[in-house]
């Protein structure tokens, strides 16, 4: 006892740099990759602004950004190698530093030991590191934006030989090193955060708390570790065979006979598509490692919001469970029309319609939640329904992508912009700002403003379906990904007012993410006290905790668990939820 | 499915939601069924079968995303509540789960076979003997189209002869290669005739896209991948290149003319021979 009030004293005195900046608490951490996080999401967005910008109005001349941007706007208009670096720093940022960052690193630490009853992670310095890591690669992919030579102009695939030989483009000298080695740290930023997040989910339980037990969240957060554990050590070798290839002079991926401005590459024995395989063996699985804890998270808020029991918690496991399998033998249908053997197209259809299967047995549980539910309509429960709503729209035309045929036509077109926006990029910011308007009291012990947020919502709702929606029209005529100027092309001109209506409706988007910036900062500092202890009237352990929640987490006793996270609107009982710690002394089982 | 304790309570959020998903469902069905913007004109024999099969995909699609986004629109507005009300309770059905499970398997399952047959016609279907035969060279930013002549033999090329002005290095010492024509950005062929093109690259991978064809390839370094198609439709038509290969990519196109009769077609043959 003496102890740990010694202890609980030691932890008051640290000072402001120990608490939070150098911090081994895996909430202090979970926020610091959140606000990093955001921060990169800011430059994303913007880059993807000036890209909606150019493909808007391609031809014209703006001397106030010529002024602002003289390196990029030659005499106002944007060049097409800075066009090519925007599409390739967007993709980047947004997939591993803003997507991969937020949900795994920002929610995964910070929820992970407060869902399950723990103190703090299994390996606290080895979260900080991870965190570390994390913020230098991102300085290191910051950086590539300003190198003289040019910013990389691969693409966030960055496919060899053009990210493999210097000689392809401007930006493929040290644009493209500093992406491959940011990549890199990234890589090994998140192995680190992984084996953490399994161990401590899989060994520091608190006691009742079994796996059936678990919030979908974690669930997500487990699967997704182990995905993430056999997914990036394939990025990170394929990364350090790509350098070995650009400063080594050896040839993993660049074949005999290049030429470029009619000279000879000095290179041998390597192929093109062994690094599309490793990239998109990778890849895919990194699709579900955004999406999964988007799917978690937005199930268990929509279960709070509705007052109802998700519905069909088993199949939420085991759908998870085999989209997670399955994500790691559908790499090839990126690769339909990439001179593969076809009939590994065959093989790859089949696998990825079947992942479809899953993917639509959760719709159908959202939906059975929703059904007979007493919706509560916070800025928190929209986002989880937009996210439902996203989440549908952009699965289903994967279906066509899916279908090898069809993605003939369709495949490096704006359909497939258009499918992974809403199915990997909003559905998971939906779910993420879902994330951020519930336990927003649990980080900062304030609301975010409410009416702020529902504003954001409907701005963001509609202004998200403005601008991916109408991509799948202009992809059907053909419109090509990462063109600078579409007008170039006779067959795509009578489609130009399209891209004007999307250009419009993205900088309104844009903006409406300014609203959320702004309440979340000011929030933090003047947003309406959380009094309560459980604001939400939600089940989850996190909410037996103070707000926000000390370091240790809980109290001198750790929670001990009696049912699962799920029992709202449990008839005949006193109030409307029973968290996890009620004993079981009713009829209501689990 | 017990329905528990009736509709809810009709809330403002939950009708402006419902309204919302009722107008993307409308208004999708306006842009996938009146088609204000749609599919280049189809100008190739295998594009058919691909076009029924992308409206057979857009109806199974399309009737899942009505039934779901509809659904969901239903129950916002009806399930709404004043924060004190209570949900039905229950969180399971197997028959129905199952039912749901087996029903998606089926109808992908078919979808899976629908698609096969259409890939498997493309690409399992052995070459057509009788077609004209193209070499197509990529490079960052333009396509070489390669032909062979009235011997109807490729002439040998070679790298080390590649300059500024020999694309791709054909060696016009070989005797097949004398009478063999390099077109740069202009490719013609016949009408009703199939055309096999070999696609190669010189530098980085590009992506030979003809958006009326229905027909994409990528073109990559060190491989030689040949696919076919059969031109039904006479006209001028845009080649692009679908996959990024460096800051030139968006202005990589060609002009492939598909000529009314094998006549005009050889004109042109005759025409371009001159020029070598």
């Amino acid at each position: 006892m003496a102890q740990s009030h010694t202890a609980e004293h030691a932890h008051h005195e640290l000072g402001f740099w120990r608490k939070y900046v150098f911090s081994t608490d895996h909430k202090i951490i979970g926020i610091q990759y959140l606000i990093t996080a955001m921060a990169m999401a800011v430059v994303g967005g913007t880059l993807s602004m000036l890209m909606r910008y150019q493909l808007g109005w391609p031809s014209m001349i703006s001397p106030t950004l010529g002024k602002i941007m003289p390196d990029a706007f030659a005499g106002g208009v944007m060049k097409p190698e800075f066009y090519i670096s925007l599409v390739t720093m967007h993709g980047t940022i947004m997939v591993f530093f803003l997507f991969t960052a937020v949900l795994t690193g920002g929610f995964g630490n910070f929820l992970i030991p407060l869902q399950i009853g723990a103190r703090d992670m299994a390996f606290p310095f080895l979260n900080a590191l991870s965190y570390w890591v994390f913020l230098l690669s991102c300085i290191v992919i910051f950086s590539a934006l300003f190198v003289t030579t040019g910013a990389p102009l691969g693409g966030w695939t960055s496919y060899a030989p053009l990210s493999a030989v210097p000689a392809a483009g401007p930006g493929q000298g040290t644009g493209v090193t500093l992406w491959v080695v940011a990549i890199a740290l990234f890589s090994a930023s998140g192995l680190m955060g992984g084996l953490n997040y399994i161990t401590t989910i899989l060994t520091m339980r608190t006691r009742g708390l079994s796996m059936m037990r678990l919030p979908l969240t974690q669930w997500s957060l487990l699967i997704t570790a182990v995905l993430g554990l056999l997914a990036f050590p394939v990025l990170l070798a394929a990364a350090i065979l790509l350098s070995f290839d650009r400063m080594g002079g050896t040839s993993f991926f660049v074949p005999a006979g290049i030429i470029m401005n009619q000279m000879p590459i000095d290179h041998s024995g390597g192929h093109p598509l062994l690094w599309q395989h490793l990239f998109w063996f990778f890849g895919h699985p990194e699709v579900y490692i955004v999406v999964l804890p988007a799917m978690g998270m937005a199930s268990d808020i929509l279960s709070t919001f509705c007052r109802k029991p998700i519905f069909s918690y088993r199949m939420m496991v085991y759908s998870m469970v085999s989209i997670a399998v399955l994500s790691f033998i559908v790499w090839g249908h990126h690769m339909f029309v990439s001179g593969m053997n076809p009939f590994l197209g065959s093989v790859f259809t089949l696998t990825t319609l079947l992942i479809a299967v899953p993917s639509a047995v959760k719709t159908f549980n959202w939906l059975g939640t929703l059904w007979g539910a007493r919706i509560r309509f916070t800025a928190a429960g929209l986002f989880a329904i937009g996210f439902v709503s996203m989440f549908v729209s952009g699965g289903l035309s994967g279906i066509y992508l899916g279908t090898s045929a069809a993605d003939i036509q369709l495949q490096d077109t704006y359909f497939v912009v258009a499918h992974f926006h809403l199915v990997m990029a909003v559905a998971p910011l939906f779910a993420s700002f879902a994330g951020l308007y519930f336990w927003f009291p649990k980080m900062f012990g304030r609301f975010m403003n409410e009416g702020l947020g529902k504003l954001h919502f409907w701005l963001s709702f509609i202004g998200a379906y403005c601008v991916f929606f109408p991509m799948h029209i202009i992809g059907i005529g053909g419109q090509m990904r990462r063109i600078y100027d579409p007008t170039q092309y006779v067959f795509l001109q009578t489609q130009q007012p399209v891209n004007i209506f999307i250009t419009i409706s993205a900088f309104v988007l844009g903006a409406a993410q300014l609203i959320f910036i702004l309440n979340f900062f000011v929030s933090i500092f003047a947003g309406k006290r959380c009094l309560e202890k459980n604001p939400w009237h939600a089940n989850g352990l996190e909410w037996e905790t103070p707000n926000p929640a000390g370091h240790g987490n809980f109290g001198e006793e750790l929670p001990v668990v009696h049912r699962w996270p799920f029992d709202y609107s449990v008839p005949g009982e006193k109030q409307d939820f029973l968290p996890q710690t009620v004993p079981a002394t009713v009829s209501a089982k689990h | 499915m017990a329905e528990g304790n009736g509709p809810g309570r009709i809330t403002l959020s939950g009708l402006l939601m419902a309204a919302l998903l009722l107008i993307l469902i409308v208004v999708s069905l306006y842009f996938f069924i009146a088609q204000p913007y749609w599919f280049p004109t189809l100008a190739s024999e295998h594009g058919a079968r691909i076009d029924s099969l992308f409206t057979a995909v857009l109806v199974v699609t399309g009737i899942a995303f009505v039934l779901v986004q509809g659904a969901l629109g239903f129950f916002v507005a009806r399930y709404g509540s004043n924060g004190t009300e209570r949900a039905s309770y229950w969180h399971d059905n197997p028959k129905v789960e199952a039912m749901l499970l087996i029903m998606t398997a089926v109808i992908l399952t078919v979808l899976v076979f629908m698609g096969q047959r259409v890939w498997a016609s493309i690409y399992f279907a052995d070459l057509p003997q009788d077609a004209t035969i193209i070499e197509i060279t990529g490079e960052q930013f333009f396509w070489n189209f390669h032909y062979p002549g009235a011997d109807g033999q490729f002439g040998r090329t070679d790298p080390k002869l590649i300059t500024g002005t020999n694309n791709i290095g054909i060696d016009r010492t070989d005797q097949a290669a004398k009478d063999d024509i390099v077109s740069v950005g202009v490719m013609h062929v016949p009408i009703g005739k199939p055309v096999r093109v070999r696609l190669r690259s010189k530098d980085v991978i590009h992506s030979f896209f003809l958006p009326n064809f229905r027909m994409k390839q990528d073109a990559v370094p060190g491989m030689g991948i040949e696919v076919w198609f059969t031109p039904t439709r006479a006209g001028q038509y845009e080649i692009a290149c679908a996959e990024l290969c460096g800051l030139g990519h968006y202005r990589m196109k060609a002009a492939l003319t598909v000529d009314e009769s094998e006549a005009k077609y050889n004109e042109w043959l005759k025409m371009a021979a001159e020029q070598q």
